[in-house]
């Protein structure tokens, strides 16, 4: 499941949700990417996220059936956020259930680097000399490679 | 025609979306990219720098040479930095 939201969620209320009543699964694993309170070493007062709304959740959902095709899978769960956003607060959880842990963790793993470099988001940071866009990374490109 | 800029470059254009009808002579994202360019000088800036400039068709990503209708949706972004 993939879901795009402009509202808070409860990281611990998500998972103990996705788990629950999940007996013939052996394991899940979760990964939740959070707002750096800092970049370059300097303070980020606050980041907004823009999206390409439609073309966020086919991407992640296209992303979600390759995770399926290569690995075992109960259920899926992907939820990101946009809009603005202080530090500390969730901007991605994505939860992988299966019998085995290897699926679980390695899917989870493989989800968010391929969501990192696909899905259209954009971070927009606020320091105290203004607002940047952020820059994409050549290591996370680097990270979605390794799944190729 | 519509079009549609994302993050920076939308700032760049000024404009989020806008509708256009499809020029003539115009036939690939590339060609349109140009065309665009001439209407947005800082469009165009971006452009020049390359490997900056991601293009979806109609949500899905593509490359420069693909080909380009009139009731296609096509964005504009500079490289995705989600998660």
């Amino acid at each position: 499941m993939v879901r795009v939201q402009d509202e808070p969620f409860d990281v611990g209320a998500e998972i103990a949700a996705f788990s629950w009543g999940a007996t013939h699964v052996g394991g899940i694993a979760t990964f939740v990417g959070l707002v750096r309170g800092t970049h370059r070493g300097e303070r980020v007062r606050a980041m907004t996220l823009e999206h390409y709304p439609g073309m966020t959740e086919r991407e992640i959902e296209a992303i979600e059936q390759e995770a399926r095709r290569r690995w075992p899978l109960d259920a899926v769960l992907v939820i990101h956020r946009y809009g603005r956003m202080k530090p500390g607060e969730p901007i991605v959880l994505v939860a992988t259930a299966s019998a085995h842990r290897a699926a679980a963790l390695d899917s989870c793993a493989f989800l968010i680097d391929w969501l990192k470099t696909r899905a259209p988001f954009w971070k927009c940071e606020e320091t105290d000399h203004g607002e940047c866009w952020v820059e994409a990374r050549e290591d996370d490109e680097a990270a979605a490679r390794r799944w190729l | 025609m519509k079009i549609r800029y994302f993050a920076w470059l939308r700032q760049r254009t000024g404009c989020g979306e806008e509708e256009i009808a499809l020029p003539d002579g115009i036939a690939t994202v590339a060609e349109l990219a140009a065309w665009l360019g001439e209407r947005h000088p800082r469009f165009a800036e971006a452009l020049a720098a390359r490997g900056i400039v991601r293009c979806a068709l109609n949500q899905v990503y593509v490359e420069p040479d693909a080909a380009v209708r009139d009731e296609d949706e096509i964005a504009f972004f500079p490289p995705v930095t989600g998660g």
